[in-house]
């Protein structure tokens, strides 16, 4: 049965929402250009209740899908494409921003509940903000709508409540139109960590919130308020500063938990084209607190709000419309949004390019010469840096968009992105980092303004001694070598010890004002951060011993992955590393279970214990239990130890899921005060294909007699009758014996218990026995009771193996507290300029 | 001239410094043939060249070599002129390697063999199901 109602509900409420958001635009547009003052409120009312009722159509939108996604709906190709049955509850959240549609939803819905907020408190900016917001929604309903206009087949929107059979074109409908699949292809288990359950939410929070000072600058050029925007618009950049920068930040983390190319940034073009308007948002916090001080910096002030959104509109472009194609491992196919989504970054540049040029000159500008010694010239010069930084960003991670226009005309450019994108990128913003740093570290003294050439002096002398003091430290005890790195040290430390004198300051007056202090504390604290763990950041695994790769190249290579074999240890880099064996994990209970403590059932999901199941001394499950794992997931017991003491126990994983794209591994991190070690499966052994047995070797050997098989001290501990073997039904007349044998691993004792049996008086059987850890395969031959010798068959394999790499990074917690200090210094900037509002 | 037409002239010349450096820090897509002769006039930067792997007439791919211990390994490619060329990785075999549709190598010859430093796949099936395998 095809649940078509909550579909078709679902559509109607996208309808609404389009419709609605239209409606309100227009009725809060007449609100503003009327004179009447009834009629003008009355198109104030309009304006609300159809913001209201495009508020409450979304959250049918959202309730809706969420129906379809957790009632496993699968006739939905939403929740076909991104969920399945056996997906753990808290990811079903995950799922709903998955696919592109679930994303433009969360990101009307955060601008729904901010365009709420402005309706309630902004009397005087309400008319001409909303018409803006709702405008905005309007383009951002259209994304999703999910319409065709008649007579032009063209498609407007992609609706997340298409069916399965609209959306595949595969055979089995034409026979079954009815047809509903039994489970979902699953959520991308890249997907699957906690921070992709608070990532998208937060970082399309701050999307929705550049939203807010570009209102409102719009509104004020539109109703020739030139200058009052900027105080109302003031807090709410701070909280997008704030918000999309944790956001990021949180996308780092979870790269560096999940993916496993070694580290949180990885310049790829997606996160560029987040970064490149936070940068510009800093900077236009920078300016617009410079005018509210100083009146000056007004025009870059209106320059740099209208930059932000359009570029926060260009990287939706460049991340949803395909045309990164190549050029970016993780970025959305395109849904047939591309024209439309053009059309919407086109709308607003134009209209506001427009709209500014219109009222360029009416704009006052200070014409007074800025003083070197003045705040706001060290203001300007961080915000044009910053703006600099972003461009030298910008610019290579367009070039899939120039290659695109230069095909438009003809021309086939074959210019690729830089091919080390890390080491390009790095060493530029590297740079911007230290000016950025030491511009915003020095200008701080010119805060009470009035300063001079003596002054200055005078307040720089303590701190850039401190500053030289601990630097000399750290560059000793660190060990700092590289020129480029002993800038950024030294430029981070003199950001904090510059911004500490001045919180101390700025307290004794009034604490609310340290916000700027505290945050400039934090860059530098995280550039020192990013600087240790990325510059520092050490291959544990490297294996120096400069094997020719092929004797065709004669170039000696380094390997950065260790082969390791089951309980072999390896010395490595300053460890010693033993791969340990598989482990599986459970599904209700945390901790780790051995591959070969449990024996599969007909059910993927579920497995039977074959002896108590012990993780870390707590016992998980006793033998014979029967329970639920994820069997997507294998992960790899790594040990690192340094002399006898354990230094970290590692899981990384390896997900199997075929309809995602195959094998995915993430890595294991041992976090630590100073350092973490980060290791990652490179390689493993392939399960499906056959392993390759060795030559059985027949042994014939009494009770209790020793031998060995694949190297292991193995001894026959007794024979005995069977009356029940699982899964095959005996008669009274079969006859089954089962030899126990012990076989003593690295680590723990295994036993082997093949069975010979006798069916029907003739039918000889032989079921071997397999330790799969140890590459052992024990056969039960034959039964000589002349000699008392029983006759076994042993295989050897290749024992288990896995590849990994492991690295150490130091000190990447500065980073991370860093990123929370900032979060504490926007805060309480924020509370003082939302404050000084009311 | 005033202060602020010296910053304005600054910024200018910063501007124009990033477009060349992006200019000549950027890679190219070409073809195995112009890989070869860059390599061989001395530009041994990394270039970006688009291909498929070799199969055989059952669609197998062929020319598959790993190394005795798995650490590195190397496959046939073949251009968008049908050239096939031999590229050596040194890093173990990515998981999902043989479903790539399209790979992209990054790196430059080194003699004759050319030498990835990274290689970026292109699989059919990443993001986009094609075809329904649910179980019926």
């Amino acid at each position: 049965m095809l649940h078509y109602f909550i579909g078709n509900l679902g559509h109607l409420f996208v309808i609404t929402t389009f419709v609605t958001a239209v409606v309100t635009s227009f009725c809060y547009w007449k609100a503003t250009i009327t004179s009447d003052l009834s009629a003008h409120q009355k198109w104030i009312v309009n304006g609300r209740t159809g913001f209201l009722i495009h508020s409450a159509a979304l959250l049918g939108i959202v309730a809706s899908l969420f129906i379809i996604i957790f009632k496993h709906y699968f006739e939905y190709n939403y929740a076909y494409a991104h969920s399945s049955i056996h997906l753990p509850v808290h990811y079903i959240v995950s799922c709903f921003w998955n696919g592109q549609e679930g994303s433009f939803l969360l990101w009307m819905f955060w601008q729904a509940a901010l365009g709420i907020v402005l309706m309630f408190t902004q009397r005087s900016w309400e008319a001409p903000v909303m018409t803006i917001f709702a405008l905005v929604q309007a383009f951002l309903a259209s994304m999703i709508l999910g319409v065709v206009i008649p007579g032009l087949s063209i498609n407007l929107g992609s609706s997340p409540f298409i069916l399965l059979r609209d959306a595949l074109a595969d055979p089995i409908f034409k026979i079954q139109p009815d047809f509903i699949p039994k489970d979902g292809s699953g959520l991308n288990p890249l997907l699957q960590n906690y921070w992709m359950v608070i990532h998208p939410p937060t970082l399309f929070l701050g999307f929705a919130l550049t939203l807010v000072p570009f209102s409102f600058c719009l509104a004020g050029l539109w109703q020739k308020k030139y200058t009052e925007w900027i105080k109302p618009a003031l807090p709410w950049t701070l909280l997008a500063g704030a918000i999309l920068g944790v956001g990021i930040l949180m996308g780092g983390i979870w790269a560096y938990e999940t993916l496993s190319f070694g580290g949180y940034w990885n310049w790829d073009p997606v996160e560029n084209a987040v970064y490149v308007p936070w940068l510009i948002l800093i900077a236009s916090l920078h300016t617009m607190i410079t005018y509210k001080n100083s009146k000056t910096a007004l025009k870059l002030s209106i320059i740099l709000v209208i930059s932000v959104f359009i570029l926060i509109l260009y990287s939706t472009f460049l991340t949803r419309s395909g045309i990164l194609g190549d050029a970016s491992v993780h970025s959305f196919t395109d849904l047939g949004l591309s024209g439309q989504l053009l059309v919407y970054l086109l709308f607003f540049t134009v209209a506001a390019i427009i709209l500014a040029a219109i009222r360029w000159k009416e704009i006052p500008s200070s014409e007074k010469e800025i003083s070197t010694y003045s705040r706001e010239f060290w203001i300007f010069m961080g915000a044009t840096t910053l703006c600099l930084m972003g461009f030298q960003v910008l610019i290579p991670t367009s070039i899939p968009v120039y290659n695109k226009i230069l095909e438009i005309f003809g021309v086939h450019s074959t210019v690729a992105p830089p091919a080390n994108q890390i080491a390009f990128y790095s060493k530029f913003q590297l740079w911007f980092a230290v000016a950025v740093a030491l511009l915003s570290g020095t200008g701080q003294f010119f805060w009470w303004k009035k300063i001079d050439k003596e002054k200055l002096k005078h307040e720089l002398l303590a701190p850039v001694l401190i500053t030289l003091i601990l630097f000399a430290m750290i560059v000793v005890v660190a060990q700092v070598t590289n020129p480029v790195y002993m800038a950024l040290v030294f430029a981070g430390l003199y950001i904090i010890i510059s911004n500490i004198k001045v919180l101390i300051g700025v307290w004794k007056v009034n604490p609310k004002l340290s916000g700027g202090a505290i945050a400039h504390i934090s860059i530098g604290m995280m550039l020192i951060g990013i600087m240790f763990s990325s510059g520092y950041s050490k291959v544990v695994s490297l294996n120096n011993t400069g094997l020719l790769l092929n004797k065709e190249m004669g170039t000696e290579f380094n390997r950065d992955n260790l082969l390791l074999f089951i309980n072999e240890t390896r010395t490595m880099g300053g460890y010693d590393i033993e791969f340990l064996g598989e482990r599986i994990e459970p599904r209700y209970k945390a901790g780790y279970v051995k591959r070969t403590e449990i024996e599969p059932t007909d059910d993927p999901f579920k497995v039977v214990a074959n002896k108590d199941v012990i993780f870390k001394g707590k016992k998980l499950y006793s033998a014979k239990d029967t329970f639920e794992i994820y069997p997507e997931n294998t992960f790899y017991e790594i040990q690192l130890r340094k002399g006898d003491k354990v230094a970290a126990t590692l899981f990384p994983r390896i997900q199997i899921n075929p309809s995602m794209g195959g094998i995915l591994p993430s890595p294991d991190i041992a976090r630590g005060i100073t350092s973490d070690l980060y290791t990652h499966v490179s390689s493993s052994m392939n399960r499906e294909s056959e392993p390759e047995w060795g030559n059985m070797e027949e042994v014939n050997v009494k009770i209790g007699q020793q031998f060995f098989v694949n190297d292991y001290v193995s001894v026959l501990e007794g024979v005995e009758r069977i009356t029940t073997i699982p899964g095959l039904p005996l008669s009274n007349d079969d006859v089954a014996v089962q030899a126990k044998i012990k076989i003593e691993g690295e680590h723990q004792t295994y036993y082997a218990e093949p069975i010979f049996l006798i069916k029907n008086k003739s039918e000889v059987g032989r079921i071997a026995y397999e330790i799969g850890e140890l590459g052992v395969k024990i056969t039960l031959l034959n039964i000589h009771p002349d000699t008392n010798e029983f006759s076994l068959g042993l295989s050897g394999r290749q024992k288990d193996w896995v590849i990994i790499k492991a690295m150490e990074k130091p000190y990447i917690n500065l980073l991370w507290l860093g990123t929370g200090l900032l979060m504490v210094g926007f805060f309480v900037a924020m509370v003082r300029r939302f404050k000084e509002k009311a | 001239m005033k202060k602020s037409h010296i910053i304005g002239l600054v910024v200018i010349a910063a501007a124009i410094g990033i477009i060349i450096a992006t200019a000549g820090d950027a890679s190219s897509y070409v073809n195995f043939d112009q890989a070869y002769q860059m390599s061989t006039v001395g530009n041994k930067s990394s270039i970006h060249v688009v291909g498929e792997l070799k199969k055989d007439l059952r669609g197998e791919i062929t020319g598959l070599e790993k190394s005795p211990d798995n650490l590195s390994f190397s496959f046939l490619l073949i251009d968008e002129n049908k050239k096939e060329q031999k590229v050596y990785y040194n890093e173990p075999m990515p998981p999902d390697f043989t479903r790539s549709e399209k790979v992209v190598v990054i790196g430059s010859y080194h003699g004759d063999t050319f030498v990835a430093d990274k290689i970026l796949l292109k699989c059919p099936s990443k993001y986009q199901e094609k075809k329904l395998n649910a179980k019926i």
